[in-house]
């Protein structure tokens, strides 16, 4: 590749110039339509190595380092610690290690009832908004301003509403309707789980809704004419015309979430600060905490290491498994 | 705010719903066709949409009284009617943390990341739907998977870089706002790739290579033709590189200084200090968000045109 580049960069005019005076030789228009497609790459292709992939590989390397503070200058003066850190993150008796392995297992229980509740609803949203009725517009603008507020605002405003005596949530649930007997804590202790999937919940949901809505056009209005023609209720024509027909949208906006709420750092940051709670410590907090706040880089980086071997195994495999369940619904 | 003003699909996708539907007009609201709905359909979807708003407007409520209580009723006992309507956490707002330095400051960023972000996922997309190229394939799964990377992997790694590219060119990107320009364009660069190539894949390939005919170059026919007509995906685009440099606080909260802060972490300030003014700091975050909404409420029409004719294909 590098060897079209430069063949591109040896005609830098070239693409701009709209084509006036004498044409040109073949053979040079030739080389210059091969280079154009990376010349146009080019800035999209140096970013993602300057911002994602050098620093993904700087990363990994400094996994094997024993980076602390005092290399800080200079990282590449650190030294080797083999798989050192790799053996503390993975060791399960020894406090670091068990703490990970807890916090991976949070993670793994927010991930899953967090996607899957806004999955949930923003399906039923999308679903139950497809034909127009009166305030249809109105109501999708409300339903997509959890999305568009910026995180740091909407989770503000929710941490103020999980406030134990001066809150809405405990006004509510206590004051007015007496479900709770004595206003609990909701960001320390267990109940901060639930403050934190609420609130993941009330920022996501929105975003499955804007996809499916958009997955909703394509479906054909001929189905939906012909299954009334033959006798099909409202729910039936749900049951067998649009949701099957969201498969494939489905299955990539799932696979964003996943990837989205298992990576989120930004909302338990805002929600609890610097330390979230032991219930609702999510694995990025935590890998931040080890680095940032115990200043021990080389074992955050083995455990960034290890949630993104994580990441890739599970992607990897979720992608196999709805292509070949894609195979054989087609075949 | 009316249905048929605010919201058009495209023509070809327009008005499809699966059933005859009841027109506003007084003489058919009342009148039940055959083919209408059963209530238990519109009973569900007024229980369901009802609770659904509740839901998703709440926060905002809040958000807007407390903003306009005096500091006495946010430090007792909740209330959802504000005992007396106040401009003062408004005014101060501005006092208590340079919140005018953190706005602008995030303003340039996302401006800049935004604009940036844009050309070169034209030019990106461009490249890989009108080509046919060795690494075509290669570079569309590389760029896409960069989304699965969790930031805080390469959070380190890429202040080490930045600070090591400061002392050895001279060039400031740790505690820039460049460097975070730098960082957010590239965050909304797959996605906006992804989405830019189904968009610019719907647009007839016939009409550049009739410009290429007309004697346009190939940029040419993509500046005075291509993005034209792409002008829906491209806004949509424009809309979610702008959130996603508006709303990131992993990056802003390491790599930036007291004088290049961001909102994202200058709201915290409101919070450290021994008393939480919370109706400040409801006021700010409503004044934080109101760029952004209302860039996003303005433009959503684009957003689902967009994506209906870009990612969701």
């Amino acid at each position: 590749m590098n060897r079209v580049l430069s063949r591109a960069r040896s005609h830098p005019a070239a693409p701009g110039r709209p084509r006036t005076g004498p044409p040109r030789p073949p053979r040079l228009s030739r080389l210059r339509r091969a280079g154009l497609p990376y010349l146009l790459l080019l800035p999209a292709l140096a970013l993602e190595l300057l911002v994602h992939l050098v620093p993904m590989t700087v990363g990994v390397v400094m996994a094997f380092k024993g980076l602390t503070q005092q290399y800080l200058r200079d990282w590449t003066t650190a030294p080797w610690a083999g798989l050192g850190n790799f053996r503390v993150a993975v060791d399960f008796d020894a406090p670091v290690g068990a703490a990970l392995l807890r916090s991976f297992w949070v993670t793994c229980c927010f991930t899953v009832l967090a996607v899957g509740l806004a999955w949930l609803l923003g399906t039923a949203a999308a679903v139950l908004m497809q034909d127009r009725f009166r305030g249809r517009g109105l109501l999708r603008t409300a339903f997509l301003i959890p999305y568009a507020l910026p995180v740091y605002a909407a989770v503000i405003t929710w941490s103020f509403m999980f406030q134990r005596d001066t809150g809405l949530v405990n006004h509510v649930l206590h004051d007015q309707l007496g479900i709770l007997g004595t206003p609990p804590f909701w960001l320390i202790g267990d109940n901060s789980f639930a403050a934190l999937v609420t609130v993941s919940v009330w920022r996501s949901w929105p975003f499955a809704f804007l996809i499916l809505t958009a997955g909703l056009q394509n479906i054909p209005r001929e189905l939906y004419e012909a299954a009334a023609m033959d006798g099909a209720g409202v729910w039936q024509q749900i049951r067998r015309i649009t949701l099957p027909a969201l498969r494939p949208v489905n299955q990539v906006l799932v696979l964003v979430l996943f990837l989205w709420t298992f990576n989120d750092f930004n909302t338990p940051y805002v929600l609890f600060g610097k330390s979230a709670p032991e219930p609702a410590d999510l694995i990025s907090i935590h890998i931040y905490q080890s680095s940032f706040v115990t200043w021990n880089f080389g074992s955050g980086a083995a455990m960034s290491v290890l949630l993104l071997l994580f990441l890739l195994v599970v992607t990897a495999g979720y992608l196999l498994a709805t292509a070949r369940g894609r195979r054989e619904t087609d075949g | 705010m009316d249905d048929t003003v605010r919201y058009q699909p495209p023509d070809a996708v327009r008005d499809r719903a699966p059933y005859p539907v009841r027109r506003g007009s007084r003489d058919t609201v009342r009148r039940r066709s055959p083919n209408a709905p059963p209530r238990s359909f519109l009973w569900t979807r007024r229980i369901v949409l009802t609770l659904l708003a509740v839901f998703a407007l709440t926060p905002v409520y809040v958000m807007l009284s407390s903003s306009l209580k005096p500091l006495k009723d946010v430090q007792g006992a909740f209330g959802w009617v504000p005992s007396a309507l106040t401009p003062r956490p408004y005014i101060d707002i501005w006092h208590t943390v340079p919140l005018a330095r953190y706005f602008l400051n995030s303003l340039i960023v996302a401006v800049s990341s935004t604009l940036c972000a844009v050309v070169v996922a034209v030019f990106a997309a461009y490249a890989i739907s009108r080509y046919r190229f060795t690494g075509r394939r290669f570079f569309s799964v590389t760029v896409l998977s960069t989304q699965m990377f969790p930031g805080i992997l390469f959070l380190l790694p890429l202040f080490l870089i930045f600070v090591g590219i400061g002392n050895t060119t001279g060039i400031a990107l740790y505690g820039s706002r460049g460097g975070l320009v730098l960082t957010y364009l590239t965050f909304s660069l797959p996605f906006a790739i992804w989405m830019l190539i189904g968009y610019f894949d719907s647009i007839p390939h016939d009409l550049d290579e009739a410009a290429l005919v007309d004697g346009c170059g190939p940029l040419g026919a993509l500046l005075r033709v291509v993005v034209p007509a792409a002008v829906p995906g491209i806004v949509a685009v424009c809309v979610y590189a702008f959130m996603t440099a508006w709303g990131e606080v992993l990056f802003a909260s390491v790599m930036t200084n007291d004088t290049t802060r961001t909102l994202a972490v200058g709201l915290q300030g409101y919070a450290t200090q021994t008393d939480v003014y919370w109706n400040q700091v409801m006021a700010a975050s409503l004044v934080v968000s109101v760029p952004v909404v209302a860039g996003f409420l303005l433009l959503q029409r684009y957003l689902v045109t967009g994506l209906t004719a870009g990612a969701v294909k």
